[in-house]
């Protein structure tokens, strides 16, 4: 739709709207029928959860109040904010969290816009999970705070805009030697990326736990968090090089020919010309395994990390709050939804432009 | 011979040594790392420990396990109950996501934005915390006395769910041999009519009947029954039908509840992909709907839908291992108990990923199968 279009004044009439309406409610008896049990299901559902939900809710008060009221208990989500954003960090220290995840979210509203994307952008992410990870452990500024006490939302978005960020790279180092013709190094790329397609990410979290203290030199001094971070990044970097692995396919093979007759080798090939436009043909791919990948740090609750779910589980298990699950999940749920849909909404506007663009 | 190794081995001799050497020895330094550590530890490395006895009980078991059988068996038993969430999470998320996809092109304004809600929601937010939502509820259900029941049939306690279903009795080898008999011999057919030029609706309808009707016939011939069974509320307890374990009933309804909105969207983007003019076409020429559907829209909607729905269904598998963090004894949850009572993490998490890509490996194998089929058919009338 054009914005000419969108601007027409006709579609807007209130005439055509219910035409609209009653075309898609009640054109044949069939659809007639399908509208009215439609309204029925919505009837017997939606006003307990609303009674439950808003109007016999607690709003604030203390664990009584609640206690005395049939409905929902959001007071609990307001005295267990700080719990659900940050866990077990220190109470003190809960602004550098706070600045890393601002910082962090600053950085991807900036890299959402296709405007910023220069090479600067790629060496500011660079800097930007260096520095969020110093201001996390406070090798800078002391006090250290080791990484066992991080937690809550913070600890979801570090975990997985550092391990997506350190993935990419790897990612795309394994899709090239997936596609180049040296059978070695294929044969290498083919079994670690079908390896970790084919297991499931628990049991990497599971060999980050028992596996790698044993297998690295004195790995029983590396955190928890850090030793799945290590290998949430591998076990992604094999979903993003099969993402890359498309864009490269989509690229004529006209494209490296004509570069190597110019005498490029074969990495300026690849920088200058085959990887620029493969990555531009990924991005809407990429953007949706970031969504799937924000879900599946929810993973980390299962080896005991306090992320933001189970930051908010646990939230539910303080004797003075005891039991308010259904609102602990609900207030997560509600922000991983507004991240996830937010991204999907995302990538549908931003495959339109680039096909606008691409055909300009 | 050789030429054909130099072609595949390509250029770049020495960079390629030199990178799988380096991975050569960096797997050689974890796995000495790892087997010094062991000694210290005084655990002896190999896979003997599968015949040892586990001293832990299973919560529910397809198998007979009770605590002192060796490992081997709690592992059979854990892999098992994967196998049956993860087929029937297969089953019911694609009945549901079908019913999903085809509402939501039902042409209904409310129906349409009703299931576009619901898909949103649920693929917007982590499957592990509407598992944990699911388990809570399940455990939230009130005792076998006052139980919720939906037609009297269906009863939601805390104690599991209860759902009727068909109960068996004195099945013996006989009836086990005619109801085999029976199955390969309607295979049998299946794969000679293929040969023999097609196989018409009607044929297939009227085997299928056959097949069904020797089925019905050969419990009474040899002995056994088989009855409907209804759960009752009985004392304390609920009597017959089938009884889900909470944590069965929360992990299946999660996996259905997360895949039925993800094979709906696929079921819709294939039913779109379709043109318009092949509707058009096919009403000028005379069809009405479901012909049009089933004879023109369908068969290339499936070459869509097929390759999604498969990755779809391996996602599903995978997925059944969260099974964990909810108490249900799935392949993952017996692995770490293994590895946890034996110290032989090593053995028992390569024995899991080992089961997990032999899994992988063959339902995609069995899938790309159908799929070539589906596909060829279309290229070959175009």
């Amino acid at each position: 739709m054009t914005i000419a279009e969108a601007l027409d004044v006709r579609t807007w009439r209130s005439s055509a709207t219910l035409r609209t309406l009653k075309i898609g409610l009640f054109s044949t008896p069939l659809n007639s029928a399908i509208t009215v049990a439609t309204v029925a299901l919505l009837a017997w559902i939606i006003p307990p959860l609303l009674r439950w939900g808003i109007l016999d809710a607690t709003w604030t008060g203390t664990s009584a109040d609640c206690a005395a009221a049939p409905g929902a208990c959001w007071a609990f989500v307001g005295a267990k904010f700080r719990f659900i954003l940050f866990a077990f960090y220190p109470p003190a220290l809960q602004w550098r969290p706070l600045l890393v995840m601002f910082i962090l979210l600053a950085l991807l509203v900036i890299t959402a816009q296709p405007r910023f994307w220069r090479k600067r952008l790629l060496l500011a992410w660079l800097v930007v999970i260096a520095a969020s990870w110093m201001l996390m452990s406070g090798t800078l500024t002391p006090p250290a705070v080791p990484s066992n006490q991080w937690g809550g939302l913070a600890v979801t978005l570090f975990v997985w805009s550092v391990c997506f960020g350190l993935a990419t790279p790897l990612a795309i180092l394994l899709a090239l030697a997936r596609r180049s013709r040296m059978g070695g190094l294929r044969t290498l790329a083919i079994v670690f990326i079908e390896l970790m397609r084919g297991t499931p990410m628990v049991a990497i979290l599971y060999v980050a736990m028992l596996i790698l203290p044993m297998a690295i030199p004195n790995g029983q001094l590396i955190d928890k968090n850090v030793r799945a971070m290590i290998m949430i990044t591998l076990f992604w970097s094999a979903y993003v090089a099969e993402v890359v692995r498309a864009g490269l396919q989509a690229i004529p093979p006209g494209q490296s020919e004509a570069a190597t007759a110019l005498g490029l080798g074969y990495w300026r090939t690849m920088q200058l010309v085959v990887l620029p436009q493969a990555l531009r043909l990924v991005i809407p791919g990429m953007v949706n395994l970031a969504i799937g990948f924000l879900l599946a740090t929810s993973l980390l609750a299962v080896i005991g990390i306090f992320d933001l779910l189970n930051a908010a589980r646990s939230s539910a298990t303080d004797p003075q709050w005891l039991g308010y699950y259904d609102e602990a999940y609900m207030f997560a749920a509600l922000i991983y939804f507004v991240l996830c849909f937010g991204g999907s909404r995302y990538s549908l506007w931003l495959e339109k432009y680039l096909r606008r663009s691409e055909r300009r | 011979m050789f030429g054909k190794i130099a072609q595949w081995w390509g250029g770049w001799a020495l960079t390629q040594v030199a990178v799988i050497a380096a991975v050569i020895a960096l797997f050689w330094l974890l796995g000495h790392n790892t087997a010094e550590t062991m000694a210290r530890i005084g655990i002896t490395p190999g896979f003997d420990f599968l015949g040892r006895p586990a001293n832990f009980e299973i919560g529910e078991a397809p198998i007979a396990f009770k605590a002192g059988d060796p490992y081997a068996l709690a592992i059979l038993a854990g892999l098992l109950n994967t196998l049956k969430a993860a087929a029937l999470g297969c089953v019911l998320a694609t009945i549901l996501g079908v019913a999903l996809g085809v509402a939501s092109l039902s042409g209904n304004l409310l129906l349409a934005g009703l299931v576009r809600w619901y898909v949103e929601i649920v693929r917007n937010t982590p499957l592990l915390l509407q598992l944990f939502f699911w388990i809570s509820l399940a455990k939230s259900f009130p005792s076998p006395r006052q139980a919720l029941s939906a037609f009297d049939s269906f009863f939601l306690t805390n104690r599991g769910v209860f759902v009727p279903g068909l109960g068996f009795h004195n099945v013996s080898a006989p009836t086990l041999w005619l109801l085999g008999g029976l199955a390969i011999a309607y295979l049998a057919f299946l794969v000679w009519a293929r040969r023999h030029g097609g196989l018409p609706a009607r044929r297939l309808g009227l085997a299928t009947v056959v097949l069904l009707g020797g089925a019905v016939l050969a419990f009474p011939l040899t002995g056994a029954g088989a009855t409907w069974e209804i759960p009752v509320l009985a004392g304390f307890n609920i009597r017959g039908g089938y009884n889900l374990t909470p944590e069965f009933a929360a992990l299946l309804t999660g996996l259905v509840v997360k895949f039925s909105a993800a094979i709906a969207e696929i079921v819709r983007a294939g039913i779109q992909s379709v043109d318009r003019g092949q509707w058009e076409a096919s009403r000028a020429l005379g069809l009405h709907n479901g012909q049009i559907m089933r004879l023109v829209v369908l068969p290339q909607a499936l070459r869509v839908i097929t390759p999604l729905t498969t990755s779809s269904y391996l996602d599903l598998t995978k997925d059944s291992s969260l099974a964990v963090a909810i108490g249900y004894p799935d392949l993952v949850s017996i692995i770490n108990t293994t590895a946890n009572t034996t110290g032989q993490s090593l053995e028992a998490l390569t024995l899991l990923i080992a089961i997990y890509l032999a899994i992988n490996l063959s339902v995609s194998a069995a899938m790309n199968l159908y799929n070539r089929r589906v596909a060829l058919r279309g290229t070959a009338r175009i």
